[in-house]
């Protein structure tokens, strides 16, 4: 419980510094934004604590915003992310339940499980930020694609890394 | 009362959700303003130590491009020293000059961090209040326009990038002083920005330069800000909608000016005065 909770710790930093100094300078035709760290709230274990959940949601997009100067554009996507997460996890959720202590991981859960789980969080949360971003219905289709091109690109590096940094995970 | 409490424990989820969106939201609103006190920005100590750290880094990168942007500007310095110049006159004596004062001060600053691909572009730089910077200043480099100063510490700044959904500089043909305003609008392309409100029976042509007029009080009057690159007048409009290409090149931004405008205080008092009646 106490090594979960330091990985945890570890993988919050390792995101919001790939994210804010990795990630925000790359710049693919001006449209292209991948939003990573969103797989922090992807990959909590599956009994966490709703209310915990949302909490930690809120500090890493907080934590994100302070570094990008959008203070509460990233943690509103994020608390959404957070909110609708419980349900994709009802929803997908396998025939005889998640056992105990599972985490939504390839590894654990299959790859066509992840695929789906992968796509519906990151679309979730990628296209929240990117309306609450510009809050204005003016741009509505440029606002879309550019949701869903980025979109694209964080969950294709997401499984990059995943399939990179995944299997050290596998240990309970 | 029994049965609120018994709800609201009932749907504490949904209650803890509606909150942190709403404080989110609320941050969001508060951060809009130019005039806070905020320190949950890139200018912060954390944050402000992580960027300088990583741009140590990445300014090699671009050291070659710096070195001859730098050389160039010190043949143009150079070439304004007394030495390089003939006296013309007989007499040499101080001259305390009544004619004209000193209205703009520049100082000059590094950019640690920033973004143009975002629909609101924000950018840090490294100096801050101990250098004499202000909210509201203007950022320009010598090829045009950069944006305007939004919070300040002691040793950083950060700056609204002109790549903004709510930017506008007022802008006027260098050759008619006709005027319009420059937005970032409608456009994902941080080389472009559109002129707006300029009439019909203005001409100009494709090429033609645009500056920054005498009206803002944020920037000097005539710095550059970039040439007509296309036009068009939409269906049942009066007013030109113009592309203009911008003369900064906010991809490689390194060194830009803070202008520091030394009469603002007096024309804003002047003009408060006027609004009071």
């Amino acid at each position: 419980m106490g090594i979960e909770v330091l990985r945890i710790f570890f993988r919050f930093i390792i995101l919001v510094l790939v994210q804010v100094v990795l990630l925000n300078n790359i710049r693919l035709g001006g449209y292209i934004n991948p939003y990573i760290y969103v797989l922090f709230v992807m990959l909590l274990p599956v009994r966490t604590p709703k209310t915990l959940l949302l909490i930690l949601s809120f500090a890493l997009g907080l934590t994100v915003d302070v570094f990008s100067n959008t203070l509460g554009l990233h943690a509103a996507a994020t608390v959404f992310a957070g909110f609708a997460r419980p349900g994709i996890l009802r929803a997908l959720s396998p025939r005889e339940g998640y056992e105990a202590d599972s985490s939504p991981t390839i590894k654990q859960m299959g790859l066509q499980w992840f695929i789906i789980y992968c796509v519906v969080m990151v679309l979730s949360h990628h296209i929240v930020l990117f309306f609450v971003e510009v809050f204005r219905f003016s741009e509505f289709f440029s606002t879309l694609t550019r949701a869903f091109l980025s979109s694209i690109v964080t969950i294709i590096i997401i499984f990059i890394s995943q399939f990179l940094f995944g299997s050290t995970k596998t240990s309970k | 009362m029994r049965n609120l409490f018994l709800f609201l424990w009932r749907n504490n989820f949904l209650l803890l959700f509606l909150i942190l969106e709403g404080l989110s939201v609320f941050l969001m609103v508060e951060n809009n303003k130019y005039h806070n006190a905020s320190f949950l920005n890139s200018a912060n100590k954390i944050s402000a130590t992580i960027y300088s750290a990583v741009n140590s880094v990445t300014q090699y990168l671009y050291l070659k491009e710096n070195n001859e942007w730098l050389a160039t500007e010190n043949v143009k310095l150079r070439m304004m020293l007394p030495s390089n110049k003939i006296d013309t006159t007989t007499k040499s004596s101080l001259i305390k000059d009544t004619l004209f004062n000193q209205q703009y001060v520049f100082v000059n600053a590094r950019v640690i961090n920033g973004t143009v691909n975002k629909r609101n572009n924000y950018l840090t730089l490294d100096r801050g209040y101990n250098a004499g910077i202000a909210p509201e200043m203007g950022v320009v480099t010598d090829k045009g326009i950069v944006g305007i100063v939004k919070d300040v510490s002691p040793n950083f700044s950060t700056v609204i990038s002109f790549l903004h959904i709510k930017s506008k500089v007022s802008a006027r043909f260098k050759n008619s002083n006709y005027f319009g305003s420059l937005v970032w609008e409608d456009n994902n392309n941080p080389t472009t920005a559109t002129l707006k409100d300029i009439p019909k029976h203005v001409v100009f042509k494709t090429g033609d330069t645009l500056v920054t007029t005498s009206f803002s009080n944020v920037y000097p009057e005539n710095i550059f800000l970039g040439t007509v690159k296309s036009s068009e007048i939409k269906p049942g409009d009066n007013f030109y909608t113009i592309t203009v290409r911008l003369s900064t090149d906010f991809y490689s931004l390194t060194h830009v000016y803070v202008v520091k405008d030394l009469l603002k205080e007096e024309q804003k008092q002047l003009e408060a005065k006027q609004d009071g009646n």
